[in-house]
C-alpha cells in the first residue's frame, strides 16, 4: 500500500487523524457478534412469521387451502394474498427510466398468479419460529402451471409467452442514450460506416446473488397508532418513506431502525415484500412480529444482480484509434420491478466508454421480464457490466489489430493533462492519471518477467499456459447530484445529511444519514471530525440508522458515503467551529477575526497562553451562563450536502492466470491493482474495500452464477452450488494507490466501495483468454468453470451452457425442496 | 432451517445404540458427525422420527492394529484420521484424501464411518476405501458381519447396511511401502469432488507390480478403474506407460451431468486425473 501523500503535521498540533490506518472501532462488536442484529431482537408477545413460497416459476393460483396450517400447534393466523389484496399496494419502483416504462406492479404476496419460484403465497403467524416453520408444509396450494419465461432473447420475440399476461410484451422499457443526440459526441452510424475496422461481440453478464453475510430480518412493533420497524436494510430512510406510502401508515407514525447490519452489497437496497407483510400482519394483529429468512430463502428470493446480454460493437481505424462504440443491452428485470431494478443498467449507460476518447457513442437497453427473481442493485450496479464490456472489447480490438492490449489502451485513454474531460457519454471526468497507475501496477506484478515466462511456456507447449489480463477502469461514484438524478427521472435526490451534537462533557455525537452496513463509517467519520474539531478520535461517537435519531438521510450505496455523507459531516463540523468561534471570542474578550483555531483550541493570535478549547466551549454553552447576546446557546449544527458532480475513481488492475489446458482449471497466479480513490481518509479501510471488491469481482469471473433449470427452478439454491470463494481460493493481492484528489469534493475523496468489484472481473477474464488465445479461444462465458474453459479449448465457442442439475451434496438442495412443498418422512438414503 | 421434530437418543455402547435403533420407530437415523445428516434435516429433505447420536459411543472411536490390518472405528473424526500414525504408515492415502474433505470445522465433527455410510458419490472416502480393499464391520440385531468394500456401495447414497444395522469399524489391509496419492478436482477449497482418483501403486524393480485405483463421482457409486489396473500391472514405470494405461480410466464408468461437469467432460477429466494420480503414486 503506497500513499503518495504525506500527512502534514504542524509543530505542536496533534497528528492528523485523516490518513491514519485506524482499526475500525465498530469491529469488536461486529466481529464478536456482541451487538443487536435484527434477529436478536426479542419483544414481549412477539409472534413469528414464516412464508410459504411458490415451488413453481409461473402459474395461476387456483386454490390455497390453509385449514390444516391454521390447526397446527402454535399457529395464530395464516394469511394468503387474498387477505391482503386490498391493502398491500405495490412494492415501489423509484426509477421509471423512460416515460413509457411498463411496470406491472409488484404485490408483496401473490394473489392470483406467481411469476417466479420463491414468490410468497401465504404467511404463517405463530407463537414460535418452529411452529411457524412446521405449518409451512401444511399449506396446500393448487397451481395451474404456465410455461416459464427464462431466456431473454426468446422473451423479446413476437409471440413469446408473456410473464404478465395483461401486458403486451415482456419488454418493460427501451432506453436510448445517444452521445450525438445529447451533443456530447458525433454520429455513431457515420462513425461505423467510415471505420476501417469493426469488432462485434456478444457478452453474457451472468446472474449473481449478493450473498450478504447476515440474512435479512424484520421486526415490527405496533404501539397505539405508531409502528417501529427494525430491518436489516441498507436504507432505513428510504424505506420509511416508501413503506409509509405503500401501507398508508402515516410517515410520522413510522419509525425505521437499521441496527448493525451484516453486509448488503446492494442486496439490502430495497423495499422487500417481507417488510411490507410484517407491517400488514402487525397492523392486523396489533402484535409485534418477526421474520428472519433462511439462507435458502435468501438465495432464492432476495433480489439478484447483473444478468445482461450485451451486444457490443467497436469501430476503429487501422492504427488503433477508436472511432465509435455501440452497445445494445438486454437487461433481465426478473418477474417484477423493484426499487431501482430498471435503473441499474441505466447507471451503466454512462460508463461503457470507460476511460477512452470515443468520438461517437450510442447505448440502447431493453428491460426484459422473465419468470425469475427480480434483479436490482449489486455492488457496482451497472458499472461492472459496462466496465466488463469495454475492457473485454478493447482486448478483442487489440487482437483484431494485432496490437498490444496496453498499447491500444494508451493510444485511446484520456491523458492526465486533459482533465477535466467530458466523455462521449456526457460525463465530466474530474481528475486522474491512467499512465501513472498503470506503470505502478506493472511494477507491482512484475510484468516483464511474467511476459517472458509466458513466452517460454508457449514455446515449450507447457500444458499449463500463462496469461496476463488488464482492466484500466474508471467508475462514477458519489451518488449523486440531485439535479442529475432528476434529469434521469430517479424518484429522489442524492444529497446527504449530518449533524453534530456537542455534549456538555465535550464529547461529540455525530449523526449521519449514511447508514453503514459494515463499511466502517463510525471510524472514518470519527477521523474526519477529530481533525475538524480537534478532539480526540475516542471522544467521537457516530449515530446512525434510526429515523428517530438520524431524521434525514439517503443511506449507503453507490460509493456515496464518504464522498457525499462524509462531506456533510465536515460541513456540519465547520458550522460547529463557526458557532463556537463566536462564543470563544466572547469568552476570550477578543474579536472573532483575531482567533486562531488549531488542535481544538481557540486562541487569540499573538497572545500565547490564552485559549479555550472547543470542548470547554461545549460545557460553557451547556451551562449558558455567559454567552453573547443575540445568539442561541448551542454550538450544535447540521448540514446537508448535495454534490455538484460525480467523482471518478480509476485504476489499473492486472491479473496473471495459469490455465491448465488439460483440465480447463484456471488459477490466479498474481493479482496487482493500483487504485486512485482520491484522498484516503483511512488506508486500512480503503485496502479492505479493495480486497473485498476484488474478491467479489473475481467471484463473478470464476465462480458465481445463479442457474435456473428449464422449469425455472433455481438450482444454485445453497452455497454448495452457488460458489462463493473464500480466502483459501483467492490469491494474495498486491495493492497500491495513486492519489489525485477529487477537485469537486471538499474532502478530495472519490469513493472506494465498488472499485475493486467493478475493475477486477474483465482483468481476470482477459488473463484467461490471453493464456489460451493461441489455441483458438476468443471468448469464455463467465463464470470460467473448468468445464467451460476446457470446452472452449476443445470445441471453440464460449464454453456453452452448464448442465443445470445441482450437485448431489445435500441431495441437490434446490429451490423446489426448500419452498415449503411438503416432504414425506425421511428420504435420506437409497429411496430418494 | 429448522428440522422437523424428532426423538433423540444418545447411547454410550454399540449394544445400546442397536437397542435405540430397534426401538426408535418407523424411521430412525443414525447420527455420526451430523455434517451430512443435519443439513438435510434442516432443509427438511429428511425428517426422521428418531435420531440415534453415536458421539458418546467411545468404543467406535480410534484406530488400532489387528495383524495384517488397521482397524478404524466408524466414529473416528476426519481430523483424528489425518493425524493418526497407523494410518500414516499403512494407509496414507486415507489421510491424504481426508485432508481434502471440507474445512477444518467440518473435519472436526465429520467421521470416517459417517462419510462411508453416507455413500455420496462425490464424497472422497468411498473411492479410497474401495481402492484399498477395505472391509466394513457391521453390527445388527443378529450380530456382526463383514462386508467387502466391493459390495458395500450399492447405489447413489445407498450401502449394504440393512435397517437396524450400524457400521462399527473399517478394516484396511496394511500396505507398507506402497506409493499412494489422491488427486482431487474441485472448484473451491471446501467443496466435494467433481471427479477424483485414489491411486495406490506397488513398484518393483522399476516396474509397476500392482496398482489399485478408485474413482470418485464417476457413477452412482465409487468405482474401481479395473481396465487401468490391468493395463498397469507389470509395465515399466514410465510416464508414457502410465499415460497409456490411464487412457482407459473412463471405461465402465457412468458419470452424471450437473452444474460442475457434464458426463463427457467427467470422462475426459478422469483420464487426466488418473494419469496424474498414478504418476505421483509411482513417484514419477
Ligand atoms: C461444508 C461441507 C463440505 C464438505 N465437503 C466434503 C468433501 O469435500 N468431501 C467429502 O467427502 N465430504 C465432504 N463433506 C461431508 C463430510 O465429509 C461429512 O462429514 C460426511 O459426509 C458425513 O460424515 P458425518 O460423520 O458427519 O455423518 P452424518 O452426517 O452424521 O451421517 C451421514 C449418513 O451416514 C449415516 N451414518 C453415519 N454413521 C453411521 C454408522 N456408524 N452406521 C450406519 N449409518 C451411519 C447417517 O445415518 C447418515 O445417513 C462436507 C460437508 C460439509 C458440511
Amino acid at each position: 500500500m503506497t500513499v503518495t501523500e504525506e500527512p502534514t503535521v504542524t509543530a505542536g498540533a496533534p497528528a492528523k487523524e485523516v490518513g491514519q490506518p485506524r482499526k475500525r472501532k465498530e469491529d469488536t462488536r461486529l466481529i464478536t457478534g456482541r451487538t443487536t442484529w435484527t434477529d436478536n431482537m426479542v419483544l414481549p408477545g412477539m409472534l413469528h412469521l414464516a412464508i410459504v413460497r411458490s415451488p413453481v416459476a409461473h402459474a395461476r393460483i387456483t386454490n390455497v387451502d390453509v385449514s390444516a396450517a391454521q390447526q397446527s400447534q402454535g399457529v395464530v393466523a395464516v394469511y394468503t394474498g387474498r387477505d391482503f389484496a386490498e391493502e398491500q399496494g405495490s412494492l415501489p419502483c423509484a426509477w421509471p427510466v423512460t416515460p413509457d416504462m411498463v411496470n406491472p406492479g409488484h404485490p408483496s404476496i401473490a394473489v392470483d398468479q406467481v411469476n417466479h419460484v420463491g414468490e410468497a403465497v401465504a404467511v404463517i403467524v405463530a407463537r414460535s419460529k418452529v411452529a411457524a416453520q412446521d405449518a409451512v408444509e401444511l399449506v396446500d396450494v393448487d397451481y395451474d402451471q404456465l410455461p416459464p419465461v427464462l431466456d431473454m432473447e426468446e422473451a423479446i420475440k413476437d409471440g413469446a409467452e408473456l410473464v404478465h399476461s395483461h401486458l403486451e410484451s415482456n419488454t418493460s422499457f427501451h432506453f436510448v442514450f445517444d452521445g450525438g443526440e445529447a451533443g456530447a459526441a458525433g454520429n455513431t452510424d457515420q462513425a461505423f460506416a467510415e471505420a476501417d475496422v469493426v469488432v462485434s461481440r456478444r457478452f453474457v453478464q451472468q446472474r449473481l446473488i449478493p450473498s450478504f453475510m447476515e440474512p435479512r430480518s424484520v421486526v415490527v412493533q405496533p404501539q397505539g397508532d405508531n409502528y417501529t420497524l427494525w430491518s436489516s436494510t441498507q436504507i432505513p430512510h428510504i424505506l420509511r418513506v416508501m413503506a409509509a406510502m405503500v401501507t398508508g401508515i402515516p410517515e410520522h407514525k413510522l419509525r425505521v431502525i437499521a441496527p448493525d447490519v451484516g453486509g448488503g452489497f446492494g442486496g439490502k437496497l430495497n423495499v422487500i415484500p417481507e417488510e411490507i407483510l410484517s407491517l400488514l400482519v402487525a397492523r392486523r394483529l396489533r402484535k409485534p412480529v418477526k421474520w428472519t429468512e433462511t439462507r435458502s430463502e435468501s438465495l432464492m428470493t432476495a433480489h439478484h444482480g447483473r444478468d445482461q446480454i450485451q451486444y457490443i460493437d467497436i469501430a476503429a481505424d487501422r492504427e488503433g484509434n477508436v472511432k465509435g462504440l455501440r452497445c445494445r443491452i438486454l437487461a433481465d428485470m426478473g418477474a417484477y420491478l423493484r426499487l431501482v431494478t430498471p435503473g441499474v443498467p441505466i447507471l451503466g449507460a454512462f460508463m461503457f466508454v470507460g476511460i477512452y476518447k470515443f468520438p461517437a457513442y450510442r447505448f440502447e437497453c431493453d428491460g426484459v421480464f422473465t419468470t425469475k427473481t427480480p434483479t436490482d442493485a449489486y455492488r457496482g450496479a451497472g458499472r461492472p457490466e459496462a466496465t466488463f464490456a469495454i475492457e473485454r472489447i478493447m482486448d478483442e480490438l487489440a487482437v483484431e489489430l494485432d496490437l498490444d492490449p496496453l498499447e491500444l489502451r494508451r493510444k485511446n485513454w484520456i491523458n492526465a493533462a486533459e482533465f477535466p474531460f467530458t466523455t462521449a457519454a456526457g460525463l465530466a471526468y474530474d481528475s486522474g492519471d491512467y499512465e501513472a497507475a498503470t506503470q505502478q501496477a506493472l511494477e507491482l506484478i512484475g510484468y516483464d518477467e511474467l511476459r517472458a515466462e509466458q513466452r517460454r511456456r508457449r514455446e515449450s507447449n507447457d500444458p499449463v499456459q500463462l496469461g496476463i489480463g488488464f482492466s484500466t477502469f474508471t467508475e462514477m461514484c458519489g451518488l449523486a447530484p440531485s439535479r442529475v438524478l432528476g434529469s434521469l427521472a430517479y424518484g429522489a435526490g442524492g444529497w446527504e445529511q449530518a449533524s453534530i451534537r456537542m455534549l456538555p462533557t465535550g464529547k461529540v455525537e455525530v449523526v449521519t444519514g449514511s447508514t453503514p452496513h459494515g463499511q466502517g463509517h463510525e471510524t472514518a467519520w470519527s477521523q474526519l471530525v477529530a481533525d475538524e474539531l480537534g478532539v480526540p478520535f475516542e471522544d467521537v461517537e457516530v449515530l446512525h440508522g434510526d429515523t428517530a435519531i438520524s431524521s434525514r438521510g439517503m443511506d449507503t450505496y453507490g460509493s456515496r458515503s464518504l464522498v457525499v455523507g462524509g462531506v456533510a459531516v465536515v460541513k456540519a463540523a465547520e458550522k460547529v467551529v463557526a458557532k463556537a468561534r463566536t462564543i470563544a471570542a466572547h469568552l476570550l474578550e477578543a474579536s472573532e477575526d483575531d482567533l486562531d483555531f488549531t488542535g481544538g483550541t481557540f486562541s487569540v493570535r499573538g497572545t500565547p497562553g490564552t485559549g479555550v478549547s472547543i470542548q470547554e466551549i461545549a460545557l460553557a454553552t451547556f451551562a449558558a451562563h455567559d454567552y453573547p447576546e443575540g445568539i442561541e446557546p448551542s454550538i450544535d449544527a447540521e448540514a446537508t450536502y448535495d454534490p455538484v458532480n460525480f467523482s471518478f475513481p480509476h485504476g489499473t488492475h492486472i491479473c496473471a492466470m495459469d490455465v491448465d489446458t488439460e483440465t480447463g482449471m484456471v488459477k490466479i497466479r498474481k493479482y496487482a491493482c493500483v487504485d486512485d480513490v482520491g484522498k484516503i481518509v483511512n488506508p486500512l479501510i480503503v485496502e479492505g474495500q479493495i480486497h473485498g471488491g476484488v474478491a467479489q469481482g473475481i467471484a463473478q469471473a470464476l465462480y458465481e452464477e445463479a442457474v435456473y433449470d428449464a422449469d425455472g427452478n433455481l438450482t444454485t439454491g445453497s452455497f454448495v452450488d452457488y460458489l462463493v470463494p473464500t480466502a483459501a481460493d483467492l490469491p494474495h493481492f498486491d495493492t497500491g494507490n495513486t492519489v489525485h484528489e477529487a477537485p469537486g469534493n471538499p474532502i478530495g475523496a472519490k469513493g472506494v466501495g465498488e472499485a475493486g468489484c467493478i475493475a477486477s472481473t474483465p482483468a481476470v477474464v482477459n488473463a484467461a483468454l490471453d493464456a489460451v488465445r493461441h489455441l483458438g479461444v476468443s471468448d469464455i462465458r463467465m463464470p470460467l468453470t473448468p468445464e467451460r474453459v476446457w470446452r472452449a479449448i476443445q470445441e471453440g465457442g464460449d464454453g456453452g451452457d452448464r448442465a443445470t442439475a445441482g450437485t448431489t451434496a445435500y441431495g441437490g438442495a434446490q429451490t423446489e425442496t426448500t419452498a415449503g412443498v411438503s416432504t414425506d418422512a425421511s428420504s435420506l438414503g437409497g429411496d430418494r | 432451517m429448522i428440522p422437523a421434530a424428532f426423538a433423540y437418543a444418545r447411547p454410550t455402547t454399540v449394544d445400546e445404540a442397536l437397542q435405540a435403533v430397534a426401538s426408535g420407530g418407523e424411521d430412525v437415523k443414525i447420527m455420526a458427525g451430523g455434517q451430512s445428516l443435519i443439513p438435510v434435516m434442516r432443509l427438511r429433505l429428511a425428517a426422521p422420527e428418531t435420531v440415534v447420536d453415536l458421539t458418546r459411543v467411545a468404543e467406535l472411536r480410534g484406530v488400532r492394529e489387528d495383524d495384517g490390518a488397521i482397524v478404524i472405528g466408524a466414529m473416528t473424526t476426519h481430523s483424528d484420521v489425518i493425524s493418526d500414525p497407523l494410518i500414516a504408515r499403512y494407509a496414507p492415502l486415507i489421510a491424504e484424501a481426508t485432508e481434502t474433505v471440507a474445512d477444518r470445522q467440518v473435519r472436526h465433527r465429520g467421521t470416517f464411518g459417517g462419510a462411508l455410510a453416507h455413500a455420496d458419490p462425490a464424497g472422497d472416502l468411498p473411492a479410497v476405501a474401495l481402492a484399498l480393499d477395505a472391509e466394513f464391520v457391521v453390527a445388527g440385531p443378529g450380530g456382526r458381519r463383514t462386508v467387502p468394500a466391493a459390495e458395500f456401495f450399492v447405489d447413489y447414497l445407498t450401502t449394504a447396511l440393512e435397517e437396524g444395522e450400524i457400521l462399527v469399524e473399517i478394516r484396511v489391509p496394511k500396505r507398507e511401502g506402497w506409493g499412494m496419492h489422491y488427486e482431487k478436482f474441485n472448484r473451491v477449497a471446501q467443496a466435494w469432488s467433481i471427479v477424483a482418483v485414489a491411486a495406490a501403486v506397488r513398484r518393483e524393480d522399476g516396474r509397476i507390480a500392482e496398482a489399485r485405483i478408485g474413482l470418485t463421482n464417476m457413477g452412482p457409486t465409487p468405482l474401481r478403474a479395473t481396465a487401468v489396473e490391468e493395463a498397469l500391472a507389470g509395465v515399466d514405470a514410465t510416464a508414457e506407460a502410465v499415460a497409456a494405461a490411464a487412457a482407459h480410466a473412463a471405461e465402465g464408468t457412468d458419470p452424471s451431468s450437473d452444474l460442475n461437469a457434464q458426463a463427457d467432460y467427467r470422462r475426459h477429466l478422469v483420464t487426466v486425473l488418473t494419469r496424474r494420480a498414478v504418476s505421483t503414486a509411482a513417484g514419477l
